[in-house]
C-alpha cells in the first residue's frame, strides 16, 4: 500500500471557519442557486405565461360551472372564492412536482456536476433548488390573484395575509419540488420521470381539499387527505388569501405540518443528490 | 520511464519546492462485477500538466470522478491538494477545479451570471468577486460577450467560460476532462494556450484527458496510459515514444499498448461514447 503517500494530508482548516461565517456561507450558497433561477426567468419569461394558462382555465371553466352547484363550499363562501385558493395551491403543485425534470436535464447536460464539485454542502444545493421552485410558484400566485380579483373573488390584501400567502406558497413549493427531486434521483431518466409525475399529481390534487371539502369524502379518502401536505397548504391559503376565509386546522398546524415535511424531504434529498452525479 | 506499479517517494519530498498535488493509493472503483478503475497508484507533482490517455471505457473518467469526490472509491484512497478524498471531501472540493467533459456552463444564464454563481458557490469573498470575475473574463477573451446568454456562445467560448468558472476560487489542482472535444483547431489551440499559461505563470497543476494525441504530446509534462482500469505506462511523452521505437508517435504508443486491450464489450463504453458525442455536439 502506498499509505506513506496517501497519509501526508494537511490538517483541516474547518475549525478556522467560525460557526457564524459557516451559516452565512451556507445561506449564501443556497441563495446563489435560487438567484440563478431568477436570472434564468428574467432571460426567458415566456414559461411563466404559458404556465398561467392552466389556472386560468380551471377558474374560468370548471369554477364558473361548479359555482352553480349549491352546497359544495362550506359556510357562506361563494364557490369561486373557495376554489381560487385551491387553484392557487394546485398551480404551485403542478410547477413543483415536475421540477425534478430540470434536475435530470442538468445531470444529462453536465451542469449538475458543476454544482456537485463545488464545496457547497448538498443540503444547501437542495435548499437552493427548493427556493427556486418557490420563486417560480410566486409568479403563479400573482396571476391567480389578479384573475381572482377580476372574477370578483373577495381577496384579502392585508399585508400580513399576503406575506402569509407568500410563505405558504414558498414552503409548499419547496416541499413538492424536493419530493420531485427525490423521485428524479431514483428514476434518473426523463421518460420514467414523466410517467411518475403524471401519476402523482392526480391523487395529490384530488385527495385534498383543493376543489371540495374533506367532509364530502368517504372516510378512507378523508384519512388519506389528512396526510396530504396539499390539504394543509390549501387550508392556510383559504385563511390568508380570502377576505372571509378561515382555517379548518389552524394556521399553526398548517405551517407546522408543511415545515416538518419539507425539512424531512430536504434532508432525504440531500443524502441522495450527490449520487445523481455518478 | 517508470512503470506504474512502483510506489513513489514523493511524500518524503513534501518539504521541498516540488510538492505532491495528487497521490493515489491502490484506488479502485467497481460497478457491480465490472472493475472500472483497478488499484491505480499514481503521483502527480505540483505544477505539471499530467495527461491521461486510453481507450473509451478504460476508466479515465471514473478515475477523475473519484479524484474530484463526485464518486466514492470502492477501495484504496487518494490525497488531492493535500486532503484525503474519503476523509475530507469538502476540503478537496475547496482546493480543486473541475471542467467536466459535458457542458457544465448553464446555457440560459449569461457568462457573467455563470461566473457569479460559481463565485458564490465557492465562497469567493464578496469584496473580491467582481474583480476576479472581470479578470477571468478578460483573460479568457470573453469581456464583450459577458452579458450575452451562454446559449449563443460558440463551443470554444463555452469551454473558455467553463475553465474560467473552475478557476475563480484559485484551485491548486485543475481537472479537465476532454477540454478540446468538439472544438475547431483554432479554439483547441486557445484552450491549450490557457492551460499552459496557468502552469507557467501560476504554477497550477492540471490533470487532462484527451484523445488528441498531438495535443497531449505537445502540452503534457507527463502522460499515463490507462487501459482496462489499470495504468499500462507512465512517463514523459518522449520516454513513451522512445519505448516503442525510433520515429514513433504518441498514436503509435497508444495503438501498441492500448489497442490490443481495447474491449468493445466493456460495460459503460456505450454510455461513454454517447456522452462524448453529446458533448462534442454541444460544444461544436
Amino acid at each position: 500500500m502506498a499509505k506513506s503517500g496517501a497519509s501526508a494530508t494537511r490538517p483541516a482548516n474547518m475549525a478556522e471557519r467560525s460557526v457564524a461565517t459557516g451559516i452565512v456561507g451556507y445561506a449564501e450558497q443556497a441563495f446563489a442557486v435560487a438567484a440563478a433561477e431568477v436570472q434564468k426567468l428574467r432571460h426567458d419569461p415566456v414559461e411563466l405565461f404559458t404556465r398561467a394558462v392552466q389556472p386560468v382555465l380551471w377558474l374560468m371553466l370548471f369554477g364558473e360551472v361548479m359555482a352553480r352547484v349549491r352546497g359544495v363550499a362550506p359556510g357562506n363562501i361563494p364557490y369561486l372564492d373557495y376554489l381560487s385558493a385551491g387553484i392557487l395551491a394546485q398551480s404551485t403543485l403542478f410547477v413543483a412536482i415536475f421540477y425534478g425534470i430540470s434536475a435530470i436535464w442538468e445531470r444529462d447536460l453536465g451542469v449538475l456536476q458543476r454544482y456537485l464539485v463545488s464545496p457547497a454542502p448538498r443540503s444547501a444545493l437542495v435548499l437552493g433548488k427548493a427556493l427556486s421552485a418557490g420563486v417560480r410558484a410566486l409568479s403563479q400566485a400573482l396571476i391567480v390573484y389578479l384573475l381572482a380579483i377580476v372574477l370578483g373573488v373577495a381577496i384579502s390584501l392585508d399585508p400580513i395575509h399576503v406575506v402569509g400567502v407568500v410563505v405558504a406558497i414558498m414552503l409548499a413549493s419547496a416541499l413538492f419540488s424536493t419530493l420531485s427531486l427525490i423521485i428524479a434521483c431514483i428514476v434518473k431518466t426523463r421518460e420514467r420521470f414523466m410517467g411518475i409525475g403524471q401519476v402523482l399529481t392526480m391523487p395529490i390534487f384530488f385527495a385534498s381539499n383543493a376543489i371540495y371539502p374533506l367532509s364530502l369524502m368517504p372516510v378512507w379518502l378523508r384519512v388519506v387527505s389528512r396526510t396530504n401536505p396539499l390539504t394543509y397548504e390549501v387550508d392556510a391559503l383559504r385563511a390568508l388569501m380570502l377576505a372571509e376565509g378561515a382555517s379548518v386546522y389552524g394556521l399553526l398546524v398548517d405551517f407546522g405540518f408543511l415545515v416538518a415535511v419539507a425539512a424531512f424531504l430536504v434532508a432525504v434529498a440531500a443524502g441522495m443528490y450527490g449520487r445523481m452525479g455518478y | 520511464m517508470t512503470v506504474a506499479s512502483g510506489e513513489s517517494t514523493t511524500a518524503e519530498k513534501g518539504a521541498g519546492p516540488l510538492q505532491t498535488a495528487v497521490a493515489t493509493a491502490a484506488l479502485t472503483r467497481k460497478f457491480g462485477e465490472m472493475t472500472a478503475v483497478d488499484r491505480i497508484s499514481l503521483t502527480i507533482e505540483q505544477g505539471e500538466i499530467f495527461g491521461l490517455i486510453g481507450p473509451n471505457g478504460a476508466g479515465k473518467s471514473t478515475f477523475i470522478k473519484m479524484l474530484t469526490t463526485l464518486l466514492p472509491p470502492t477501495s484504496g484512497t487518494a490525497v488531492v491538494a493535500g486532503y484525503d478524498i474519503r476523509a475530507k471531501p469538502a476540503e478537496v472540493r475547496h482546493h480543486i477545479g473541475y471542467v467536466p467533459q459535458l457542458l457544465s456552463a448553464d446555457g440560459s444564464l449569461s457568462g457573467y451570471e455563470n461566473l457569479l454563481l460559481s463565485a458564490r458557490l465557492y465562497g469567493v469573498p464578496r469584496g473580491e468577486r467582481k474583480d476576479r470575475i472581470e479578470g477571468a473574463l478578460k483573460w479568457m477573451g470573453l469581456k464583450e460577450a459577458a452579458h450575452r446568454v451562454v446559449g449563443q456562445y460558440s463551443g470554444g467560448m463555452i469551454r473558455r467560460l467553463e475553465i474560467a468558472q473552475s478557476l475563480l476560487h484559485r484551485p491548486e489542482v485543475l481537472f479537465l476532462d476532454e477540454p478540446t472535444i468538439g472544438l475547431d483547431p483554432g479554439a483547441r489551440d486557445t484552450v491549450w494556450e490557457h492551460i499552459a499559461d496557468l502552469r507557467d505563470r501560476f504554477h497550477r497543476t492540471m490533470v487532462v484527458t484527451s484523445h488528441q494525441m498531438e495535443e497531449m504530446d505537445a502540452f503534457c509534462d507527463r502522460i499515463a496510459l490507462i487501459a482496462r482500469g489499470r495504468i499500462v505506462v507512465v512517463g514523459t511523452s518522449a520516454e513513451l515514444k522512445a519505448s516503442i521505437g525510433h520515429d514513433a508517435t504518441l498514436d503509435d504508443v497508444f495503438i501498441r499498448l492500448a489497442g490490443a486491450t481495447e474491449a468493445t464489450d466493456m460495460e459503460g463504453s456505450y454510455g461513454e461514447v454517447r456522452r462524448e458525442r453529446d458533448s462534442a455536439r454541444k460544444h461544436g
